[in-house]
């Protein structure tokens, strides 16, 4: 299965790339050198998840997926094994019998991803086969509620296996109900937008990037589909380490977001510019980079595309409740320093 | 049946579930047309010739950019750039100095000796150029490259019209002026100096031309009624810029008051400081805003020490050289009214510059010609009255500068070699103007601090000032990656990679992409994402 006979190394480290014309912005650039464009540019990638899968128009979730594999892909030289939690990314890409992976692919539970695939692992280590590594993936419910103590445990045996989280924050599988990545004041199926309080309750939520760090793990990352180069750098940073790896991918759901499909990487762009969704990575359970914020803007701006926060902006209630989102992502903000400095962009 | 307990499928790949039936719009490839091309009077191409400079092919981005214009190394000193004004960059930081980077490459083009494409076949048709101007030349060069006969006739001693007796020599110097002309001549055109054509169907019949074009310009100073003494000293500004090139330089004293509000009075007027005047004064009888010279020609003028005074008319001029003055008042239509009021200024000569006439001495005996506002009118194939005639240039109504000319020459040439072949040409249908609303301006990268100076160079070095030197290769470089590329695929990849449904087929270099329909979901992520404009969404038929 080895599409890339001779694969070209990629430098871990951000590109510091001239100013040219789009600079590292855009998924290609024909003035760059090949070995510098990002892995999607390539026409022989993977395509680890393939056409025909049923997301819905404008996923994130395939989209960030794909990103995701597709870099891991590259960094193992296509000696990748992944483990799926049950959810939309299982459910759409695998009706049985066809499925649209391009890797050896397996699904058990919903909430046993991370003890699957520690155990695939170990499975690969008994039989010699260190070159083969692991990856597990789950949205946010198998992840932060359902698979939660599974993860917390491969975490803590630091077992060698890169566990991917795509973010939608809801169960959207099953009809957008709430999850413990739901954020405050989202409409979901079981946070309606009525009462004096409408949508998902503030103080809520859980942070399990920060909780991932807690156990210590070598590597812990907060990736987004509207900056690939980052993501596929922290992919290929966590495929170089061994032991227990994080990355925390935020994808858009227009279904259960209420968003127009063609804006899934609009509003994930929006989601990091606000501060919102903080992109950081942590060696140890230090923090030891962060991506700076480039333009920033207002929550209001990513809030208002999302027919989940429809409610905040009908009345004046909604205003404080907005207010309260700013609170939450200016705290982002000055926690992580996400406006110091431009540098890793050029 | 050997299949595992339970199992009852073969495995299947998704490829069999065709989820393009799902869409209900399509996203398409276009091509957009870019302010840039639209705004240049001479028709380039700008975001072409800029596509190859990026990547540092200079000999291709010239190469495309005469296609269009055969004088890049003049137009990079002289055009008004009206591209710049229109493009889409300056809404984001500066324009790109598409002037600067069109100067670098006709430099090098000379530098290094790049010549032009010769004809592919000869027609045996002749046809006649009157006139050896910017119109007049860009016309010989288009008619040869499309295989036509061509010979030029210019009444003047040299070639290049009012480039030459017109713009001074600090705004173009005349080593760039012959490199070019020789350029042209050498693909075969000839060139018939100090020759006057004084009828026009005679020469044609004479001489077996079956169609000519007439760019004989505007070189007849208008004149305005200024009563003055017998001693006094009064020339006209076409006068003044055409002894420039001769061996005498024109003497024009220590104060010299131009009248006139147009680029010549502002030429006239800093040649005579360069000619060393310690007062030029230029009187203009209406406002800044309502002075037809651009503006950054004023500004230049005034940081030369220029004066400038508004609303004022010259009424007369004394033997000892004052001048009488009148201050004016804009009326509520805003047209110069007397004020009665008068002041007096002290001149060693005064110089007209009040607009130029046509001489159109040749087309006497020509019937069917219309000519109004002592100009030619011609119809949009720039063919006059009389069949077979085609004229441009400053003779024809227009905007008199030399890029409009150079459009002129151009599409002349085109109508002129249709017309040689008893067909008509059709002009290729205009895109849609790739508007800043169609990019997505977030994936253009800023100009990081560090080439902030750099740019700031090159903003300095595109003042057309020749005692600036141009750009260097670096900054060429850097500042042509600096386009948008507006409404056309740059190849950066963005739809190939944002995809959900991987649907967009990569080509390879050059080739660009296609969709997959048989899977692509109609989600137009592809179209929102693409920095340049270059995908629409079309409704599907059902």
């Amino acid at each position: 299965m080895s599409t890339h006979d001779t694969p070209t190394e990629r430098p871990t480290q951000r590109q510091p790339v001239k100013f040219y014309q789009t600079g590292t912005f855009t998924v290609g650039n024909r003035l760059l050198p090949e070995n510098v464009r990002s892995v999607q540019a390539d026409m022989r990638r993977t395509n680890s998840l393939n056409s025909g899968h049923r997301a819905c128009q404008g996923c994130g979730e395939a989209l960030g997926a794909r990103y995701a594999i597709d870099a891991a892909m590259q960094a193992t030289r296509n000696q990748l094994i992944a483990v799926n939690a049950t959810g939309c990314l299982e459910v759409f890409s695998t009706p049985y019998p066809e499925t649209s992976w391009q890797i050896p692919w397996i699904h058990s539970l919903f909430g046993n991803a991370a003890a699957v695939a520690s155990g695939v692992a170990a499975a690969m280590r008994v039989k010699g086969h260190s070159d083969v590594r692991v990856v597990a993936q789950g949205g946010d419910g198998g992840t932060t509620d359902i698979g939660f103590g599974c993860l917390s445990g491969m975490f803590e045996r630091n077992d060698d296996v890169l566990y991917l989280c795509y973010d939608n924050e809801a169960y959207m599988n099953t009809g957008v109900q709430r999850s413990s990545a739901t954020p405050p004041g989202a409409r979901t199926a079981t946070t309606p937008a009525v009462g004096r309080q409408p949508g998902n309750e503030f103080g809520t939520g859980k942070n399990v990037p920060a909780i991932a760090m807690a156990h210590r793990i070598p590597y812990v990352a907060t990736a987004s589909v509207a900056n690939l180069r980052d993501l596929e750098q922290k992919v290929t940073t966590a495929m170089a380490i061994r032991g227990a790896r994080y990355i925390h991918i935020h994808v858009p759901c227009p279904l259960g977001w209420g968003s127009a499909p063609a804006d899934t990487i609009r509003i994930a762009r929006l989601a990091v510019e606000s501060g919102l969704f903080p992109l950081y990575e942590a060696h140890d359970g230090q923090v030891t980079a962060r991506t700076p914020i480039r333009r920033r803007v207002p929550v209001d701006d990513y809030l208002k595309l999302q027919k989940r926060f429809a409610h905040l902006f009908a009345n004046e209630a909604g205003k404080e409740r907005i207010a309260l989102v700013q609170a939450v992502a200016d705290r982002n903000i000055a926690e992580f320093g996400l406006l110091a400095g431009d540098d890793a962009h050029g | 049946m050997d299949k595992p307990f339970a199992i009852t499928l073969d495995v299947g790949s998704s490829l069999a579930n065709r989820t393009g039936s799902w869409r209900t719009s399509r996203p398409l490839y276009v091509d957009r047309l870019p302010p840039c091309n639209h705004a240049c009077p001479a028709g380039e191409n700008i975001q072409q010739w800029l596509y190859h400079a990026e990547s540092g092919d200079y000999e291709a981005a010239w190469h495309a950019l005469v296609e269009n214009n055969p004088l890049p190394a003049i137009m990079g000193r002289v055009c008004y750039h009206p591209c710049e004004g229109a493009c889409n960059r300056g809404r984001l930081d500066e324009a790109v100095g598409i002037n600067s980077v069109e100067r670098f490459l006709g430099d090098e083009a000379l530098k290094r000796g790049w010549q032009f494409k010769r004809p592919a076949a000869l027609s045996g048709k002749r046809v006649l150029v009157v006139g050896a101007g910017p119109s007049g030349l860009s016309a010989a060069y288009h008619l040869r490259r499309l295989g036509h006969a061509v010979k030029i006739v210019e009444a003047g001693p040299l070639a290049g019209g009012m480039m030459r007796f017109g713009i001074p020599k600090y705004r173009l110097p005349r080593d760039v002026l012959d490199g070019e002309v020789a350029r042209i001549l050498d693909m075969g055109v000839e060139l018939e100096l100090n020759r006057k054509v004084t009828d026009i169907r005679q020469t044609m019949r004479d001489e077996g031309f079956a169609a000519a074009f007439l760019a004989v310009g505007a070189h007849i100073a208008k004149r305005a009624y200024i009563p003055a003494g017998e001693a006094a000293r009064m020339l006209d500004a076409v006068a003044v810029l055409r002894d420039m090139e001769g061996a005498d330089q024109p003497m024009l004293g220590r104060r010299v008051v131009v009248y006139g509000g147009g680029n010549t009075a502002l030429d006239v007027a800093r040649t005579a400081k360069r000619l060393g005047a310690t007062e030029a004064i230029i009187v203009y009888r209406r406002t800044r805003e309502k002075m037809p010279a651009h503006d950054f020609e004023v500004e230049e003028a005034l940081q030369e020490g220029v004066l400038i005074k508004w609303l004022s008319t010259i009424k007369n001029m004394a033997d000892e050289g004052t001048l009488t003055v009148e201050k004016m008042a804009l009326d509520d239509k805003g047209f110069p009214q007397p004020t009665g009021e008068f002041e007096t200024l002290e001149a060693d000569s005064l110089v007209l510059a009040l607009g130029q006439d046509v001489d159109l001495s040749l087309l006497d005996n020509v019937p069917g010609l219309v000519i109004k506002d002592g100009v030619v009118q011609v119809g949009p194939d720039m063919m006059t009255g009389f069949p077979g005639l085609f004229a441009g240039g400053d003779m024809v109504p227009s905007e008199r500068t030399v890029t409009v000319a150079v459009g002129h020459g151009k599409k002349a040439a085109r109508h002129i070699d249709a017309w040689l072949r008893g067909t008509k040409y059709a002009p290729p249908p205009k895109h849609e103007i790739a508007t800043y609303d169609h990019l997505n301006a977030w994936y253009y990268a800023d100009a990081p601090k560090t080439v902030r100076p750099v740019l700031d160079l090159v903003r300095r070095q595109s003042t057309f000032d020749e005692v600036v030197s141009g750009l260097d290769e670096t900054n060429a470089l850097f500042e042509a990656r600096r386009c948008l590329s507006c409404g056309n695929c740059f190849e950066c990849d963005n739809c190939y990679g944002v995809c959900p449904d991987n649907a967009v087929i990569k080509l390879g270099p050059g080739k660009r992409f296609e969709f997959n329909y048989d899977y692509c979901k109609g989600c137009g992520i592809c179209v929102s994402e693409c920095p340049c404009g270059a995908i629409t969404m079309v409704p599907e038929t059902i």
